[in-house]
């Protein structure tokens, strides 16, 4: 209902635009996002992020944007995509949460020459392996959040850990990056468990067997309900007063952090953003998100907000077709919300800070993010792809 | 040797969660033939109702006490708007119709309370860890469990004892020799269903602290608890028991002791179950 609204709604707008600003170029925006289940809260969150960098820029009248809703499935991602190339003739693509989507979309966008600007999906072939020049990724990619970990803790004095993760590609990349770094730096995986994905609620006998194994940490990937869940059992448990917990930051995204609870507190992860960063772009970014959604943006709605700003960059550079706009987005260069950003000219991935951060009470009482350490600019290796 | 208890509560406590979702799903099958494949999705309706009655009340009880009734209503709801109706119109379509309420009632909860995964906190009374055989356990799991045995006993208790529970047995066993017999079957079965349904809206509340309460959480449990009917017979209480424990043990040990397969081994349970005793462990009919 409120994507047939929405739709609606920049359809009016976009009518309008074209009729009063005929002169001017409208940029057609293809964005796939999943507006119904299990992802449609961070299609939700990606979408609001991204308008909102048009509204900034004041340009919402040279994009029209066209919504298509991918659910998380790649056939519909693929439908979807090859419509809104073909038949709406879009100038760019951009959205993408799911890994599985962009992996299914990957050769179509690649052969149709059209710019693809990721918002999420994080899968590490998509800019590696399987790179194209037509694909940029402003989001992150899973490898990029979890290596800096794998020396941090190492720093820290943790010599050993137990690794959980969901039995899918994301989770199996996620632990990697992080067990490659932190076994190079040094230290040692007891054990590792790949739960199945979507089907394991209950953690209690994951966490017996890690907490057997006497590590000196626990290192985690889980996302959406699994974080919540994994987070709250892993506290009653009471595994946190002996091994404390450790993870990939969505475990404790801004999302998911009042489900959560004080089970929270004290769990320390690394993200590529935080709604607590002290900077004057973040500072501003959270009270326009906040004035427009009325809750604390997530990396999610960081991720749509970049896409945006990433666009309006390059059309300010002045591309206007799917070639010209491909060639500027490589050139993109800017200080956002999460820090100075660019785009590696080697892979098309964005290079970025990663924040690591541990959960604390604020001074209202909620949950917060207090940052702990920086590493800057964090640049995936090539990794097979050439452009 | 710890490890292992602690294990073996892990397996227990998932078994009671199982036991009350199954036990209304496997009588409801048993009395009247009817697959009632939205249970699970009311199982999600009691979480939600839960989290709104906490956020209502301030307290855990709240939740744990206006969930089973809401949910129940609901069953009301369903029973004298569709299900009714769908008594005469043979397994495929009542197996269609309740696929589709799923899915009604799973975007229904999606308007209501939005797709952000919610919780609420365990109570006061049971939060922290408790001594039992001599490993530290979370309290709330123990209470779980507890709850689960003690509704166990009660339906136990009621289907050997009393009156109901003898014609709930008998309309199993044989509905029309029982409708012969001046038993109000169909008010029977009504009943039974709103029974199910509160058992169901309980389950979600209880399993509201442990897991995140999420649009999907029903789907997630219902084919496992498809699997326990299956494996227990249909319509028997001991096959409930027995399919749970079953169920949810091998589901903990398959975990601990070959991660891999965890998610393969109740179904390779579920085949072996439905080549050697097609029926199930326990039928209720002979």
């Amino acid at each position: 209902m409120n994507l047939i609204v929405k739709s609606a709604l920049a359809g009016a707008f976009a009518l309008s635009a074209t009729t009063a600003m005929a002169q001017e170029d409208v940029i057609d925006v293809g964005m796939i996002l999943p507006y119904v289940g299990v992802y449609a809260s961070l299609g939700e969150e990606i979408d609001q992020g991204f308008v909102l960098a048009l509204e900034e820029a004041g340009m919402t009248d040279r994009f029209n944007i066209i919504r298509e809703d991918t659910e998380a499935s790649p056939q519909v991602g693929v439908a979807a995509t090859r419509k809104l190339v073909l038949q709406d003739e879009v100038d760019v693509l951009t959205g993408l949460v799911s890994s599985g989507v962009l992996a299914a979309i990957r050769d179509f966008v690649d052969q149709s020459q059209t710019p693809l600007i990721v918002s999420n999906a994080g899968n590490d072939e998509a800019t590696g392996a399987d790179c194209s020049p037509y694909i940029t990724r402003v989001s992150f990619s899973n490898a990029q959040v979890n290596r800096p970990m794998g020396q941090w803790l190492y720093d820290q004095g943790v010599r050993t850990v137990y690794t959980l993760a969901p039995d899918y590609a994301a989770g199996r990349q996620h632990i990697g990056a992080f067990v490659t770094a932190f076994e190079a730096a040094g230290g040692e995986v007891l054990g590792q468990d790949y739960t199945p994905f979507g089907q394991t609620q209950d953690f209690g006998p994951y966490l017996t067997t890690a907490q057997a194994a006497d590590p000196d940490a626990i290192f985690v990937f889980y996302a959406g309900g699994e974080a919540i869940n994994f987070v709250k059992q892993y506290d009653s448990f009471g595994i946190k007063d002996e091994t404390p917990l450790y993870g990939s930051g969505f475990l404790t995204s801004q999302l998911y952090l009042d489900a959560e609870g004080p089970a929270a507190l004290g769990v320390i992860t690394s993200l590529h953003y935080l709604p607590t960063l002290d900077t004057p772009e973040n500072k501003a970014f959270v009270e326009a998100f906040q004035a427009k959604a009325n809750r604390l943006p997530s990396e999610y709605a960081v991720q749509g907000y970049d896409a945006g700003r990433a666009l309006v960059e390059a059309v300010k550079a002045g591309a206007t077709d799917r070639e010209s706009i491909k060639e500027a987005l490589r050139d993109v260069q800017y200080t956002g919300p999460r820090g100075p950003l660019e785009i590696d000219p080697a892979t098309n991935n964005i290079v970025q800070n990663v924040y690591i951060y541990d959960i604390v009470e604020g001074e209202d009482g909620k949950l917060t993010q207090e940052l702990l350490d920086t590493v800057e600019a964090v640049r995936d290796e090539p990794n097979g792809c050439e452009l | 040797m710890n490890f292992w208890i602690v294990q073996a509560l892990n397996g227990l406590q998932l078994s009671m969660l199982l036991f009350l979702l199954s036990i209304g799903l496997t009588v409801i099958f048993g009395l009247m033939h009817f697959v009632n494949l939205a249970h699970g999705a009311l199982y999600a309706l009691g979480a939600y109702v839960g989290v709104s009655a906490f956020a209502l009340t301030g307290m855990y009880w709240g939740a744990f006490l206006l969930a089973p009734i809401a949910v129940a209503l609901a069953g009301v709801v369903l029973y004298l708007g569709l299900i009714r109706r769908m008594r005469k119109a043979g397994p495929m379509n009542q197996v269609l119709v309740t696929f589709g309420l799923i899915f009604v009632l799973l975007d229904i909860t999606r308007i209501i309370w939005g797709d952000l995964a919610l919780s609420i906190p365990e109570p006061q009374l049971f939060t922290g860890r408790s001594e039992v055989l001599g490993v530290a356990y979370p309290t709330y799991r123990l209470f779980i469990i507890g709850l689960g045995l003690t509704v166990m006993a009660g339906l136990w208790l009621l289907l050997s004892r009393t009156q109901i529970g003898a014609m709930i047995r008998a309309g199993v066993d044989n509905d029309q020799m029982a409708a012969c017999l001046g038993i109000n079957v169909e008010r029977l079965f009504f009943i039974v269903f709103c029974i199910g349904c509160a058992l169901a809206g309980l389950a979600g509340a209880v399993a509201a602290p442990v897991l995140s309460v999420t649009p999907s959480m029903g789907t997630q449990l219902l084919i496992p608890v498809l699997i326990v009917v299956v494996i227990g017979g249909l319509g028997s209480l001991k096959g409930a028991i027995a399919g749970s424990l079953l169920v949810g043990f091998i589901q903990t040990f398959g975990a601990v002791l070959a991660p891999q397969l965890a998610s393969v081994a109740i179904y390779a349970l579920l085949a072996a179950v439905l080549i050697f005793r097609p029926a199930g462990l326990f039928p209720a009919k002979a």
